[in-house]
């Protein structure tokens, strides 16, 4: 498979929607080889704490990609047919422009002297890098969960740049818990005294703990009653009875502890209440005068919505208002609801039924206009 | 139902539907009938589903199908938004058949419904003879399973579109070998020996 990281420095700023212009870079890779009529390329977006590494070897972990099971050759987003773009979102922090970054003008760390980032933000910044490939319509545009938000609204407002696109276990805004929960995330940050009001790395210190506990609380959020249930119960951790303390006694709780604490070295806290942020002011229909189907209106993009039963983060309903969205102005829309008992977190785990209903959607689009069959090998 | 004899009853349906339209099939199962449309017709063919396996299963398949049901969920498609819609064997299984061919009829310019005759002869012989719900090939459920709840006749049907102010376009009757019925119409004997029956439908 032909892989390459890059970084696309783009020579002009980007206008915000915060009203400030912002000099950015982006940190992206390629998955595959794009055709001669550059018609053969997916943009896949990622979710709040993923990356550009979708596919290949996270260089800081040192893990595989978030989503070897769904990109590869011979895989539901094929990298023998298709050219895989996945780059890392603005004011994220692995090495495309965030609040880590370094301010040109001041020659500091932005910390909280970086601008709001918002959901269209990140997409325009995106554009930019597919208009860098000259690549002018997409063949398709995937996501989950914050890429999923990330799709609707590349879907809504570059309606000419894609033919089909595939918003997974997503909404079309956050909802009020959600955001109560990013708040919770964002005061455990703001909490720790290591955090210095965002000017930690002056003090070349970390709020590990606080971005730590920010992680246990929305890693439950992103687990099922039942998967939680299913995989720790009540067992307690390396002992045979209670300690009658406040040690890690229940497996849930070792296991919490060990996602905070190995979240913190891979993460900028400070990226982590903008991402956050950007999530929460999400809300595709107030863009469209509070009417959602007007985001869709006029659409030729063919749409293939996934949700998971268990999730509660972005339960199936919110799927469904898209879908009825869509349905309002008689656009090509596939629902897909599939049954599982993993939480929101289903959509990066081994779902077959998700990787057919992509395959399938996929192919049946890539033939319909004759993509696969000028493929890129 | 020997698979051949069900997929014929499907190739009339698609014979009545032009070539390059819009298409939305209500109750579309395993997309049979979706994939023959997008395959033959070069249909934008979009299908409705009440079952989330059936749904997925054709998703899989690469057609572009909803969950959903036809007494609620029509609501959600604008007017005129296909050129036919298409309830097979399904009417008798809504809860108010009256409204789901008005809604059918407001979102698409024709509407192609077929259903199983509750007229025809085993019927009556079942419920005259036997003093017994029928039990048929078409009608293959006891009573108290049954997701059938509105059975009508072929003339039930007629005067329903009547009442409805709805031009029935075409009507083809089918005998228990999905084969078109050979006794002329004129005869007035579709009602008794119909086994199954698709009309073709417009606003007047």
């Amino acid at each position: 498979m032909n892989h390459v990281s890059d970084i696309f420095i783009d020579p002009e700023p980007i206008k915000l929607d915060c009203g400030d212009a912002l000099h950015y870079q982006l940190s992206y890779e390629t998955y595959g080889t794009l055709n001669a009529n550059k018609t053969n390329a997916i943009l896949i977006f990622h979710a709040l704490t993923g990356d550009q590494y979708v596919a290949s070897i996270n260089p800081v972990t040192k893990k595989a990609g978030w989503w070897t099971n769904m990109v590869g050759a011979g895989l539901p987003i094929d990298t023998d047919k298709y050219f895989i773009i996945c780059a890392n979102v603005l004011g994220g922090c692995l090495g495309s422009t965030g609040p880590a970054s370094t301010n040109p003008d001041s020659g500091e760390i932005y910390g909280l002297n970086f601008p709001i980032i918002t959901i269209s933000d990140m997409v325009r910044a995106q554009v930019r890098l597919i208009d860098h490939f000259n690549i002018d319509i997409l063949f398709s545009v995937i996501g989950g969960s914050m890429g999923g938000m990330l799709v609707l609204e590349f879907a809504a407002n570059y309606k000419n740049r894609l033919l089909c696109a595939i918003p997974i276990a997503t909404g079309s805004r956050h909802s009020s818990q959600n955001i109560a929960f990013h708040e919770v995330g964002r005061q455990a940050v703001m909490a720790d005294p290591n955090w210095h009001g965002g000017n930690y790395h002056n003090h070349d210190e970390q709020p590990s703990k606080g971005l730590a506990v920010a992680r246990m609380a929305a890693h439950i959020t992103y687990m099922s009653d039942q998967s939680l249930h299913e995989k720790f119960g009540r067992n307690l951790q390396d002992r045979d009875s209670v300690s009658f303390g406040f040690d890690a006694d229940f497996q849930i709780e070792s296991y919490l502890r060990h996602q905070g604490m190995s979240f913190v070295d891979r993460f900028d806290a400070n990226s982590y209440l903008y991402l956050t942020r950007a999530m929460d002011y999400f809300d595709l229909a107030a863009q469209f005068d509070d009417n959602l189907m007007a985001a869709f209106a006029g659409t030729n993009i063919r749409f293939c919505l996934i949700s998971f039963t268990s999730d509660w983060l972005f339960p199936p309903e919110e799927s469904k208002l898209i879908a009825q969205a869509l349905n309002r102005v008689a656009a090509n829309v596939s629902y897909v609801e599939v049954n599982s008992p993993k939480g929101h977190d289903a959509f990066l785990l081994d779902e077959p039924e998700m990787f057919s209903a992509v395959t399938g959607f996929l192919a049946s689009t890539a033939h319909k206009h004759a993509i696969c069959d000028e493929g890129s090998k | 139902m020997s698979y051949n004899s069900q997929r014929f009853d499907l190739l009339l349906l698609a014979d009545m539907i032009a070539e390059n339209s819009r298409v939305l099939d209500i109750g579309c199962g395993d997309g049979t009938l979706l994939k023959l449309l997008s395959e033959n017709k070069n249909a934008d063919a979009r299908g409705l589903e009440l079952n989330q396996a059936g749904v997925n299963a054709c998703v899989a398949e690469g057609l572009s199908v909803m969950q959903g049901n036809a007494d609620t969920d029509l609501a959600f498609y604008p007017d005129d938004a296909f050129d036919y819609v298409i309830l097979s064997k399904t009417i008798q299984a809504t809860k108010r058949p009256d409204l789901v061919l008005k809604e059918m009829l407001r979102i698409g310019k024709h509407a192609i419904v077929s259903f199983p005759n509750f007229g025809q002869w085993r019927v009556i012989t079942s419920l005259a003879f036997k003093s017994q719900m029928p039990v048929t090939k078409n009608l293959d459920y006891t009573w108290y399973e049954t997701p059938n709840v509105h059975f009508c006749t072929i003339k039930d049907f007629n005067n329903l579109c009547g009442e409805l102010d709805i031009k029935v376009v075409d009507t083809t009757i089918l005998n228990e070998q999905n084969q078109k019925l050979k006794i002329p119409s004129w005869l007035g004997l579709d009602n008794l020996f119909g086994h199954q029956a698709i009309f073709l439908l417009t606003k007047n």
